[in-house]
């Protein structure tokens, strides 16, 4: 009981210190939760993102095969998907038609994709190209085709806001409108996807395919997802060395503000030594005020991470992240939080900073305390 | 009681610039009284009064507090009889600015671990004894010598110690203010506190209620 009545004594002292000390304190707080609103922001958007794309993928073929030649991929011959359904432990084989196309109108690259339940002459498009076109249901938008002349569909769906993290470039139409469109034969598709019984057989199907059918690629979900995650960690390295810069300067501040004493507080250090502190309630007290200072910039800090990345959209770096494009998808992630990067947050910025708080003072709280007589 | 045995105190020991600010000083402090160490700037009165209070430490020799011996005590100790047996008054009165002059006073009870309202109430009575009741909340500040003054002793008897040490208290106070303080003093013997006192004012030196003066010049007793 004393000892809680002795901790609470000393963290009075504290916060009545903090506010003494009010513009000195104050600008330690604005610039330490700064830093931990851009570092949490960057580690919650990444880390959410993520595990977005993972869950979009769990619904993505296990097996892609796509077809090489001369190093790049090509069309792939319908023919293999009966080669391939022929492999033992394969369930399903189907083959798949995409493409890209480029809009001049708006300077940006749409992912068509052909889909066997679509009306010919109708197309379903994403909320990115539905904004960017001002495109609502049963506008009608004009192609050009590989020909040179026109066509055009008319916008039987606008994709749900839910799938825009990638769906927000997307356009589904029907098989023959997309033949028609690019003008690819009959036979011939973009890859197929393949679907197997067993997950674990997936490298050795994988690898079966390969050995049959030389000139394909069998691409595994697991290593499209670890592209994605390098993808999204290459961007969050990018966003931490630019902001290393800031963190630097905020080491360089907090040292200097944290570490620094003035001539008052070494003053004050030595009436508390002469009227019965000992040494440890000095250090008591400046941990105290590292702590209320670093702690509660810490927690405003993450916390308006959070709502600045998953409620306001990651506002201020999400083009850093998200990508390049003309068609920003406008989604919000969902609330993913990676507690071993939030402690590491934690270790690397409230433990320098009550460490650059507590040595000084301990250096200052060693001296005789007859020096106060004589000051 | 208080017993001093060939105390020394010795500057900048085995360098060219070495002195001894007190040089063999044997002495004994009586309970319950007055006592004032007198002398001219520079003469150890502040020394002294320092290795008393276990705010430093002598070169050679040995104080008695009671029959306790304290200069070989490790710091922990010192810092704990500190506390709970002396209470200071400094020249410069060394309140913390910003403070109440509540806060102030509650201040060398805080690392004890008594309740916050008890050191509050403890600390309103003292300020009702020093009639600056009215005062208590005032940043320090904000208050007049005199009232900076009580402060300072409220402060000084907030552990309730059984030892007052005030060094040159009345140093930066006019002559009215400087009786009051030892008026103060007197009412504080009176309820049984040994009160020690540096000082070389005469008012201080020359006041009937003074039980004892002691000489000190060069470090040495006279």
């Amino acid at each position: 009981m004393e000892w809680i009545e002795k901790q609470r004594n000393v963290l009075d002292f504290t916060l009545s210190s903090i506010l003494r000390r009010k513009s000195k304190n104050i600008a330690l707080f604005v610039v330490f939760t700064a830093m931990v609103f851009l570092l949490a922001s960057v580690l919650f958007f990444t880390g959410a993102i993520k595990k977005e794309a993972s869950q979009l993928l769990r619904a993505a073929p296990e097996i892609v095969v796509q077809r090489m030649q001369a190093g790049r991929h090509t069309l792939m011959p319908l023919t293999a998907v009966d080669t391939i359904s022929a492999i033992r432990g394969v369930s399903k084989v189907e083959g798949r038609l995409w493409g890209y196309y480029f809009d001049p109108v708006v300077g940006a690259n749409y992912t068509l994709i052909a889909v066997k339940d679509a009306l010919p002459g109708t197309m379903v498009i994403g909320n990115g190209i539905s904004r960017a076109r001002g495109l609502y249901k049963d506008d009608m938008m004009t192609f050009r085709t590989y020909l040179g002349d026109n066509t055009a569909f008319m916008v039987s769906e606008i994709l749900s806001a839910e799938s825009e993290l990638v769906s927000s470039d997307l356009m589904l139409i029907s098989e023959q409108d997309f033949r028609n469109l690019f003008g690819m034969k009959e036979g011939l598709v973009t890859d197929l996807s393949v679907t197997v019984k067993n997950s674990r057989e997936l490298a050795t199907i994988a690898q079966k395919i390969a050995d049959i059918l030389p000139d394909t690629r069998p691409i595994i979900r697991d290593e499209i997802l670890r592209t994605y995650e390098g993808a999204f960690d290459w961007r969050s390295g990018i966003m931490v060395v630019l902001l290393s810069g800031s963190v630097l300067a905020f080491v360089i501040f907090a040292w200097d503000k944290g570490s620094g004493l003035s001539a008052e507080e070494r003053r004050e250090i030595g009436i508390l030594k002469a009227i019965g502190w000992e040494t440890s309630d000095v250090l008591l007290m400046k941990f105290w005020e590292g702590a209320v200072i670093s702690l509660s910039s810490f927690l405003v800090g993450i916390t308006l991470a959070y709502l600045h990345v998953f409620f306001a959209s990651s506002v201020l770096f999400g083009p850093a992240l998200k990508g390049w494009s003309v068609l920003y998808p406008h989604f919000r992630l969902t609330p993913a939080i990676d507690f071993y990067q939030v402690s590491a947050l934690f270790i690397l910025t409230v433990m320098p900073y009550i460490t650059a708080t507590i040595l000084p003072s301990w250096r200052a709280s060693t001296i005789d305390p007859d020096a106060i007589m004589r000051s | 009681m208080i017993r001093l045995k060939d105390i020394q105190k010795t500057f900048n020991f085995g360098s060219s610039n070495e002195y001894s600010a007190v040089d063999g000083v044997s002495l004994t402090v009586e309970q319950g009284k007055i006592t004032v160490f007198s002398g001219p700037s520079g003469s150890g009165k502040t020394t002294l009064l320092s290795m008393i209070g276990c705010m430093s430490r002598p070169t050679s020799g040995r104080i008695w507090l009671q029959d306790r011996e304290i200069t070989s005590l490790p710091e922990r100790f010192l810092t704990h009889i500190r506390r709970q047996t002396f209470g200071f008054i400094f020249q410069q009165f060394n309140l913390v600015k910003g403070l109440s002059a509540l806060e102030n006073v509650i201040l060398p009870a805080l690392p004890g671990g008594e309740n916050r309202k008890k050191l509050s109430e403890s600390a309103s009575k003292l300020f009702a004894i020093f009639n600056i009741t009215e005062r208590q909340d005032a940043r320090v500040e904000w208050l007049s010598g005199g009232e900076q003054q009580r402060v300072a002793i409220a402060r000084a008897m907030i552990n309730d110690p059984e030892i007052i040490i005030a060094d040159e208290p009345t140093a930066h106070l006019d002559t009215k203010l400087s009786r009051e303080f030892i008026e103060i003093f007197s009412s504080l013997r009176d309820r049984g506190k040994t009160v020690i006192i540096s000082s070389h004012d005469p008012v201080v030196c020359d006041s009937p209620i003074i039980d004892r003066v002691v000489s000190i010049r060069d470090g040495r007793l006279q």
